[in-house]
């Protein structure tokens, strides 16, 4: 059901003010959501203080710079530092997006982190998303077949291999799910749109021989019917995928192989 | 998002100005001196104001509507479009409206 106002215990207080790095010329300021479920305590805003000249040009380079320099406990996923891998995805000034690709310079003012929207929160900036990744085990993105395996690979021609464009390349960051009020309010029995893009990926593959139990599985008022075309994922993906149109093909194969 | 919501609002609100059509072929149906009560209501200037902003927000949902018509083909989706899209719901909305309400109402 929605839920419009956070919980009394829910809703984040002002934090503390970390002190400035001392003879630091060109400053930027963070705001930074903390919480730590050890301590018995609301969500916090911290405030910390990056210098420009001792960092790298990324909004992830400022937060591992607070975490070396400044505040060890600050807690966040990263990896790969180059929009591949998906971990540090979170809320940066009001959009999800990868902090990796998002600089610094593309806002002014405070930079504001929060961690994913309406996912339970781990420590910090660190989400759950267990539910996540069972809805995408859920869709079963693997080949699925019924003859007999070739000796050699299973074959694709260019322009059916030219159609996992756009789809393929699903880094599995989350933020568009998050991003989805449809997501939001049934993440339980809507399957989201970065596992919904990725059950096109598998039903648009010409090598896949299980179309048709694919789209059973996903004839539902929940699964795939709870996205009302609100294109938010669309516009937050980091790697410039389109997961509402991804969604919109699939309703059209429902409906084609109805009227077939 | 805001598109999305106002699709949803104008959808509510559209509930409430059918109500106000249904009151009004009620009293004419009732007879005419009802049909004089509701008829001053309805032309005074706050009666005009809301009728205007009523058939405004029909129109809006109308042309949301067909926005996600044209959606549901998986077409004008890329970046771009789709703000365009909006955009022309947005605008169109209000232009026509603008017409309506010249041709049937200010210059009849």
């Amino acid at each position: 059901m929605a839920e419009l106002i956070l919980s009394k215990a829910d809703r984040p207080a002002k934090g503390k003010t970390w002190p400035k790095p001392a003879s630091a010329k060109r400053l930027r300021e963070y705001h930074i959501y903390r919480y730590d479920p050890d301590q018995n305590a609301n969500p916090r805003i911290d405030t910390y203080f990056v210098d420009l000249d001792d960092c790298g040009p990324m909004i992830l380079d400022g937060l591992l710079w607070i975490k070396n320099k400044v505040d060890p406990t600050l807690t966040l996923r990263r990896s790969c530092r180059e929009g591949i891998c998906g971990s540090c995805s979170m809320n940066i000034n009001g959009l999800n997006t990868l902090a990796c690709t998002k600089g610094m310079d593309d806002s002014t003012g405070p930079i504001k982190i929060y961690p994913l929207p309406h996912m339970p929160v781990v420590k910090d900036l660190v989400p759950d998303l267990s539910n996540f990744y069972a809805q995408h085990r859920a869709i079963e993105p693997w080949l699925k077949t019924t003859s007999p395996t070739p000796k050699t690979e299973w074959l694709q021609s260019v322009p059916e291999r030219a159609k996992l464009d756009g789809l393929y390349e699903c880094i599995l960051c989350a933020c568009c799910s998050t991003s989805c009020p449809s997501y939001w309010w049934n993440g339980e029995k809507y399957l989201g749109p970065a596992a919904l893009l990725q059950a096109y990926r598998w039903l648009i593959d010409s090598r896949d021989e299980t179309q048709s139990e694919r789209l059973d599985d996903l004839e539902d008022p929940f699964k795939l019917y709870r996205c009302h075309t609100i294109m938010n994922c669309a516009k937050v993906c980091p790697k410039g995928l389109n997961p509402a149109k991804a969604i919109a093909e699939i309703k059209k194969m429902m409906v084609e192989r109805k009227a077939a | 998002m805001v598109m999305s919501i106002a699709h949803r609002a104008t959808g509510i609100a559209n509930y409430a100005g059918s109500a106000l059509l249904v009151l009004w072929l009620a009293a004419a149906a009732w007879g005419q001196e009802p049909l004089n009560v509701v008829n001053a209501i309805y032309g005074s200037w706050f009666g005009q104001l809301v009728l205007f902003l009523y058939s405004w927000s029909l129109i809006h949902h109308m042309l949301g509507g067909l926005k996600h018509f044209v959606w549901d083909f998986a077409e004008m989706m890329e970046p771009g479009q789709r703000e365009m899209l909006s955009w022309a719901t947005l605008v169109g909305s209000v232009v026509l409206t603008l017409l309506v309400w010249t041709i049937f109402v200010w210059v009849r």
